[in-house]
């Protein structure tokens, strides 16, 4: 099911749940599960981009933050370069974490109001005593806001004097302060106005290039996906529909939600955008709580069998991707 | 050559610093020389005052103000002036060290409660409830009554019973700086809880411990005069402020309204100046406000 060479992945994703219990009352009875995270399985090849997308509420955050431990899971295993880190503990994470870092989408509640630039960028070197040395710690926090792209001497100002771009640079070179190796962005770019959003993109790919990073790439947006991804897994109440390759998911979507998907991408050209089919997809996203039975897509998929209510449909390897659909 | 630079570096910073108040903020400026002011009567207490703390001159009694006695004498023929000098270095004393004590318990208790939440939390708080519904003077009067009135035990009790009703306002600060993205950031790069507690949540929870610092040391020299006002302050014959206002001052109102003047305008400096001077440096220390 996932990819056969497991030496090339730097993640492996099984079966991962995580279902967060819904209390009610002053002595918080469980009184149901939402399925946040239902069963969801995949791998990340090292060197490439690799994204999760879907509607809000459709696990891909959740799915990231259980990736790096933040989130307690409640089944299924991560596997981090071979190592099962499902179950590590706080000590024993601390070297796994700084391989893993993380960008975030809110680039202003991501930097401390109160600390100096140059000491959040450097704030992962002390973290994991590599300060030591003071003239190569200020050496490494310069070269690292040159690699990004701010002036080094803007060290000593706050994360106030800086606009959006400019703060999500600064969060880039604290994510690249460690040299991991994966780095998780989840919507590095969803609070950022579109020019800019243009030129962190283009600099995300070029720290990629030079310097062999991994991206765990999370957005909503479509055009961002298929600009920076090689690989493409689209996310459903909890659980993925189809993993594809950028070209095929973007060129030739099979599962029908993916079709709904890129669907619902309105066209620049108003005369194609005219001719642009009617929504593919009809009524609401059902409820984390009471997900619907079998292909959780059913109930608004447009060509439902009779079997699509009953069985779960899994993963199945059609052309080259992977989709879990009745009909392939 | 490093290590004798570096107190002078810091008292340049201190200077400078002030210096930068008295320019943006010279409300809080001159709070603080207030301040000041009262701190430097407080300790040179003996070498200001003109008179004996307890020198007492029956002939000279209930004079009012004059060039011998600038603030008048009391009952006994004590010179106020003097011990209103003296009054403010005990006053200052109980001031700050309860409010010290009482911001260093609400810091404690509010940090680990907010950051920690759960059943620490829970457990912690209940507490502070039950405290809470305690009122002051009782809790206050009670414990005196206990362990007998003097300095230590009013900065402790003061200090204890401030400090633990301030630790929700703590508490609530420290659950919203947790839940910002940067304390995440922190964890999620294996940062250990206390470089978070110190780098992350303390600096950012410290404009409303000023302001609770601050408003607590008023709070304090009130609360101390109104133990003294019911004979449980500091006992007599030392001087504080409330025990002069409400003692002597109370009694004598109509015969010597200076008597009850002098101490009241003093705390009412003393409580304002520090208040405007932490309002000051609460938006001074905010980096934020520099620059604009």
């Amino acid at each position: 099911m996932t990819s056969d060479n497991h030496q090339d992945n730097i993640i492996d994703v099984k079966d991962l749940k995580v279902h967060f219990p819904v209390t009610e009352g002053l002595l918080k009875k469980t009184v149901g599960w939402n399925y946040a995270v239902d069963g969801v399985s995949f791998s990340v090849r090292r060197g490439e981009t690799f994204s999760l997308v879907g509607e809000s509420g459709c696990g891909k955050s959740t799915t990231a933050l259980s990736v790096l431990r933040m989130q307690d899971v409640t089944a299924g295993n991560i596997v981090f370069n071979g190592q099962d880190i499902t179950h590590f503990s706080a000590n024993k994470l601390r070297p796994i974490r700084r391989q893993i870092q993380m960008i975030y989408q809110d680039p202003f509640g991501s930097l401390n109001p109160r600390m100096k630039v140059g000491s959040i960028i450097g704030e992962p070197l002390r973290v994991h005593g590599q300060a030591k040395d003071k003239v190569k710690y200020r050496t490494r926090v310069k070269e690292l806001m040159r690699l990004v792209g701010l002036l080094d001497d803007m060290a000593d100002r706050y994360p106030h004097e800086f606009s959006g771009g400019q703060r999500q640079r600064i969060c880039i070179a604290r994510a690249l302060a460690l040299e991991p190796e994966l780095i998780i962005c989840d919507e590095p770019v969803s609070a950022l106005d579109v020019s800019i959003q243009a030129q962190v993109i283009n600099l995300l790919m070029d720290l990629q290039e030079r310097l062999g990073l991994t991206y765990l790439f999370i957005a909503h947006d479509l055009s961002v996906v298929r600009h920076i991804s090689n690989r493409v897994a689209v996310m459903y109440l909890g659980q993925i529909v189809e993993v594809a390759d950028r070209q095929t998911l973007f060129n030739d979507p099979k599962h029908p939600y993916t079709q709904a998907l890129l669907n619902a991408v309105p066209e620049p050209d108003p005369e194609l955008e005219s001719s642009r089919p009617e929504r593919l997809i009809i009524g609401e996203v059902p409820s984390v709580r009471n997900p619907p039975s079998g292909c959780r897509f059913h109930p608004r998929c447009s060509k439902a069998i009779a079997q699509c209510k009953i069985d779960r449909p899994v993963l199945n390897l059609y052309n080259q991707s992977l989709i879990a659909c009745h009909l392939y | 050559m490093s290590e004798m630079s570096a107190p002078y570096q810091q008292k340049s910073r201190f200077m400078a610093f002030h210096q930068r108040m008295a320019k943006s903020k010279p409300l809080g400026a001159f709070g603080g020389a207030v301040f000041a002011l009262f701190l430097i009567c407080g300790v040179f207490a003996d070498l200001l005052a003109p008179y004996g703390l307890n020198e007492t001159n029956m002939l000279e009694r209930l004079q009012s103000p004059s060039f011998l006695h600038i603030l008048g004498t009391d009952h006994l023929g004590r010179d106020v002036f003097s011990r209103i000098l003296f009054g403010a270095q005990l006053s200052v004393i109980v001031g700050f060290m309860a409010a010290g004590l009482a911001t260093v318990i609400s810091i404690v208790l509010g940090v680990v409660t907010g950051y920690f939440g759960g059943r620490t939390d829970m457990l912690i708080q209940r507490f502070v409830d039950a405290w809470m519904t305690f009122p002051d003077l009782v809790l206050l009067i009670v414990v005196i009554s206990i362990v007998g009135p003097g300095v230590t035990q009013i900065v402790v009790i003061l200090g204890c019973l401030y400090g633990i009703a301030g630790s929700r306002i703590i508490r609530g600060s420290v659950i919203g700086i947790r839940e910002n993205m940067y304390t995440h950031a922190a964890q999620s790069m294996g940062a250990r809880t206390i470089h978070i507690l110190w780098f992350h949540i303390l600096p950012n929870v410290m404009p409303i411990v000023i302001v609770l610092f601050t408003t607590r040391v008023g709070a304090v020299i009130l609360a101390e005069a109104g133990l003294s006002f019911l004979g449980l302050g500091v006992p007599p014959p030392a001087p504080t402020w409330g025990s002069m206002l409400s003692g002597t001052g109370r009694t004598y109102m109509y015969l010597g309204p200076w008597l009850a003047l002098a101490p009241g305008i003093c705390l009412t400096m003393v409580v304002y100046a520090i208040n405007v001077y932490g309002d000051a440096l609460r938006d001074l220390l905010d980096p934020r406000m520099r620059g604009s």
